[in-house]
């Protein structure tokens, strides 16, 4: 008899549509089979909506070509021969081979290389960790996707902040705390097509609708450009310079929040013009704390001290001079002048008038100007950035411009402004910038072999893993220790994240032992020993605990012997570590959950959970309230205990500490050279609706809509090179070439083409040197490895150089 | 002959994104293989002087849309209007749409049967 249809209420992150999740979703099951999947109408989120990619789960999950159990290899790597495994003998055999690496050459020789998407992150750390291993990778060159972003904000103002679209709040924007922005500038960010990363991109459009006017900054004629109130096609890499310029706008006319300024920001903090660092208070006095700062205060016409422990003055009813010049006596009898911070930032700033901005930019002066004026005198003003932000080596002090604006407009943790994102009721899994976690590398003796982090200080501080430039390098060089196994789950070095893939090729190839865990078999994966198949979204429990609501996912069918990620990883984590102190999965989650008050059963029944009003996760104004640091007193999780627009942390790493332009290493501007040969900007990276990075290409439904890998020429261009819509095309620069089809639009212009990436075919042979195709469209093969900024993040994915020629017939027909 | 009700859907294309929402809906809703859908999303990008453009889309209801007659006695949306990512799609009588058309610029009132 059949059995009813079963509807299963549950929150998506991948695996499946490929995306960080959030959506509520209504999966419906009859005789345990998915027949429909629907958005939840209930879930704040989403409100009912979906996605492309989550709308096709049904021909995802039951795809012909799912991996459906474990696989060994049994010829030679990359020959495309596999046999079936149980999963206690894949085990078995993972667990023997990686015993014998960490006794021979010690934990860190194994990389657990990441992607994104999918809830792996927590999961890879827990078994890396039990293993003993700290090389927890990001496998992207420069870390370049969101972490130095996240880190780079906490580095100015100690916790990262978002765009404001009232998601704290079960009613959303019917929340009486709420007000919609007035102006919302939407930076490098095609988030209509794009993956619904940490907001709803949609939720903009929401906002549209009532009222809120769009500064769109994109050399592409985006969705948002289209309907902008300023579009401000830069020129890419450019972010920075603009940033700067708008900071000369708004500090030059007046237009920052002078009382937000001189309370909750470093700007009355000294530099001692002798050394150029900031005077510190046992520059002062002896036995002063090198942690705290010194100012000049007016009323008493002497230097005061900032506490930043106690985050106030030491001395009473001080009036903070922001500027001047001053002598200040030291404790060593010397005399040095010293200059305000805001001095010191207002002279950087100065540097960029508006028509170098212009000349840098490629953006019309008055547009530069109109533009930051909206932004500045539209409150509340909010901004949305994209990746584009992180794929810069100099990302660094790109995000401290952005993050200057806001804050010195007055745009921090208000109603409809950038909003300080914690994790709801801090309940964390594991490290992530700015938060510890519950799963931890408990020695900080096994950190210190982490690559990378003692090189960089933001590896060091933020973001607790490999840096990926340096751990490819070390898997040739060996040193400073051999790398001999990696760990691959949810990502495909070779046909996505890896820039310079031939290269993470051979680096596979030379490792002693690779085991993947994926759902299809990818160019990656046939690289590997092991190949083990992971479940969907729609076939595990799990937790979600980013930013908010708080959530779990919740079990609605069974494929094959695929296993979700957590319970492959926690299965290993009990065999290389016997003292793990959880039992199983869900004593893990409740752990994870646990400040919410609730076990992991209770959040299931509820399906999600907002953290209350005056909760330290919960908006707005928190840094007036005492909610952000641990001692309860108001302000920032700063070194000083204050927004740095001079950064103590960069000082300390030997960096620049005030926000700047860096012109990008292959720009029409740093290689007229190479410029004479490649007379194009290439831009990578185009984000398609139905495509999240490599996946999906194999979804009927999905492939059907976007068929092809693209690379968008504009029409004047593609005439003077006789390219006609359509055609096949080879992009080509100094690393090589891959042949894309010529889709002819003006959204690019023309002197910029932009490539989709993260293409492969499923529908060609798996086996080398086909790798399903993947040498023909790649476009990360134009992009080097290695072009990481000054703090080891940052990589310039979307600013290079090519030439485009047609593919001859004899090619073409091949 | 007394006249039918005529139902239809009110696009505001000012706001449709070219998400595909509605056209992968459709396909999941009635089984159709790839490449066939009630609804087919349009990309329009003009050109305009001064090196200008406007990139629009536009969902189409092809000769497969039923206007989710099933769904909709059932008192549920269309598929592809309940997932429509930019809530930009409304099905009704068309009279009650045409008179909400004159609302605002950018809109397009299909009626399919």
């Amino acid at each position: 008899m059949s059995e009813k249809l079963k509807i299963i209420r549950t929150t998506t992150w991948s695996a499946g549509p490929g995306c960080h999740g959030t959506c509520g979703v209504l999966a419906y099951v009859k005789d345990g089979k998915l027949v429909k999947v629907e958005g939840d109408p209930d879930h704040p989120w989403n409100q009912g909506r979906l996605c492309s990619r989550c709308l096709a789960m049904t021909q995802y999950v039951y795809h012909p070509d799912r991996l459906t159990h474990p696989l060994k290899r049994v010829g030679k790597r990359g020959e495309g021969k596999w046999q079936e495994i149980s999963w206690d003998e894949a085990f078995d055999l993972i667990e023997t081979k990686m015993n014998k690496i960490r006794e021979e050459f010690g934990p860190e020789s194994v990389i657990f290389a990441m992607g994104t998407g999918r809830d792996i992150g927590p999961w890879i750390c827990l078994l890396a960790y039990a293993y003993g291993s700290p090389n927890v990778m990001f496998a992207l060159s420069g870390v370049a996707c969101y972490s130095p972003r996240i880190a780079a904000v906490e580095m100015v103002q100690g916790d990262y902040c978002i765009l404001d679209a009232a998601q704290w709040f079960p009613k959303r924007y019917d929340d009486p705390h709420y007000k919609i922005p007035e102006c919302i500038i939407v930076w490098g960010y095609n988030i209509p097509a794009s993956c619904p990363d940490n907001v709803f991109g949609h939720w903009i459009i929401d906002l549209m609708k009532k009222g809120t006017k769009i500064i769109a900054i994109d050399p592409r004629l985006s969705w948002f450009a289209s309907r902008a109130e300023k579009w401000l096609s830069l020129r890419p890499g450019t972010d920075g310079a603009l940033a700067m310029g708008f900071l000369n706008v708004i500090v030059n006319e007046g237009l920052y929040d002078k009382d937000f300024v001189e309370k909750w920001t470093n700007a009355p903090h000294l530099i001692r013009s002798d050394t150029g660092k900031l005077l510190r208070e046992n520059d002062l006095t002896k036995g002063g704390s090198p942690a705290n700062f010194v100012i000049w205060d007016k009323a008493s016409t002497r230097p005061a001290v900032w506490d930043s422990g106690n985050v106030a003055y030491k001395q009473n009813d001080v009036k903070p001079a922001l500027e001047g010049e001053f002598k200040i006596s030291l404790a060593d009898g010397a005399t040095v002048t010293a200059k305000t911070v805001w001095a010191a930032f207002c002279k950087e700033v100065n540097n960029y008038p508006v028509k170098r901005v212009s000349e840098i930019t490629w953006v019309p002066e008055k547009d530069i100007i109109e533009a930051a004026r909206l932004y500045a005198k539209s409150k509340p003003a909010s901004i949305h950035w994209g990746v584009p932000i992180d794929m810069t080596p100099a990302i660094t002090p790109t995000v401290q411009a952005i993050t200057n604006l806001w804050c010195i407009t007055g745009n921090l943790d208000i109603p409809g402004g950038n909003v300080i994102a914690r994790y709801a009721f801090d309940a964390v899994a594991y490290a992530l910038p700015g938060a510890e976690g519950v799963i931890k590398l408990e020695s900080k003796e096994a950190d210190k072999k982490r690559i990378g982090a003692d090189r960089y200080g933001p590896l060091n501080k933020f973001i607790l893993r490999a840096q990926p430039d340096l751990a490819l390098e070390q898997i040739f060089s060996e040193k400073p220790y051999p790398i001999k196994g990696m760990w691959i789950q949810s990502c495909n070095p070779v046909a996505g994240i890896g820039l310079d893939p031939k290269r993470w090729v051979e680096a596979l190839k030379k490792l002693d032992f690779v085991v993947a865990v994926d759902l299809f078999m990818t160019p990656s994966t046939q690289l590997a020993d092991v190949v083990l198949p992971a479940a969907s979204f729609l076939e595990k429990d799990g937790v979600r605990s980013w930013w908010i609501p708080l959530q779990t996912i919740n079990k609605a069918i069974t494929v094959g012997e695929c296993k979700p990620d957590v319970e492959i990883n926690f299965e290993l984590a009990k065999r290389f570590d016997p003292n793990l102190r959880w039992k199983n999965i869900y004593e893990l989650f409740d752990e994870i959950i646990k400040p919410s008050g609730l076990t992991f059963k209770q959040l299931q029944e509820k399906g999600w959970a907002f953290p209350p009003q005056g909760h330290p996760s919960t908006p707005y104004h928190r840094f007036e309230k005492g909610l952000l640091r641990p001692d309860k007193k108001p302000g920032f999780q700063t070194p000083s205990g204050k927004i740095e627009l001079y950064s103590s942390l960069r000082e300390e790493w030997g960096l620049e500490p005030i926000a700047h332009y860096e012109e990008p290493p292959f720009t029409p501007v740093s290689q007229p050279e190479l410029l004479k040969k490649y007379p194009l900007i290439l831009s990578t990276g185009r984000r398609s609706p139905v495509y999240f990075h490599t996946e999906h290409r194999n979804i009927p439904w999905l492939r059907k809509i976007d068929p092809d890998p693209v690379v968008e020429i504009n029409p004047q261009t593609a005439r003077s090179h006789g390219i006609e819509n359509g055609q096949w095309v080879w992009v080509e620069n100094w690393m090589g070439r891959c042949k894309l089809k010529a889709k002819v639009t003006a959204v690019v212009p023309r002197w910029m083409v932009m490539a989709a990436h993260g293409w492969w075919f499923p529908e060609k042979p798996p086996q080398e040197p086909s790798l399903f195709g993947v040498w023909e469209s790649n476009i990360n093969q134009l992009i080097p490895m290695g072009a990481q900024g000054k703090d080891g993040l940052g990589a310039p994915v979307k600013h290079l150089l090519c030439r485009i020629y047609k593919v001859s017939e004899e090619e073409d027909n091949a | 002959m007394p006249e039918k009700t005529r139902y239809g859907l009110l696009i505001d294309y000012e706001y449709c994104t070219g998400c595909y929402a509605c056209q992968v809906a459709c396909a999941q809703e009635y089984g159709w293989p790839a490449g066939m859908s009630g609804m087919k999303v349009i990309e329009v990008v003009q050109e305009l002087p001064n090196d200008k453009a406007y990139l629009a889309y536009l969902p189409f209801p092809t000769e497969l849309c039923t206007l989710c007659a099933g769904r909709t006695k059932k008192g549920l949306e269309p598929a592809c209007i309940k997932h429509c990512m930019a809530a930009c799609m409304k099905h009704g009588k068309v009279e009650e749409l045409a008179q909400e058309m004159g609302n605002k610029p950018r809109m397009v009132l299909w009626a399919p049967r």
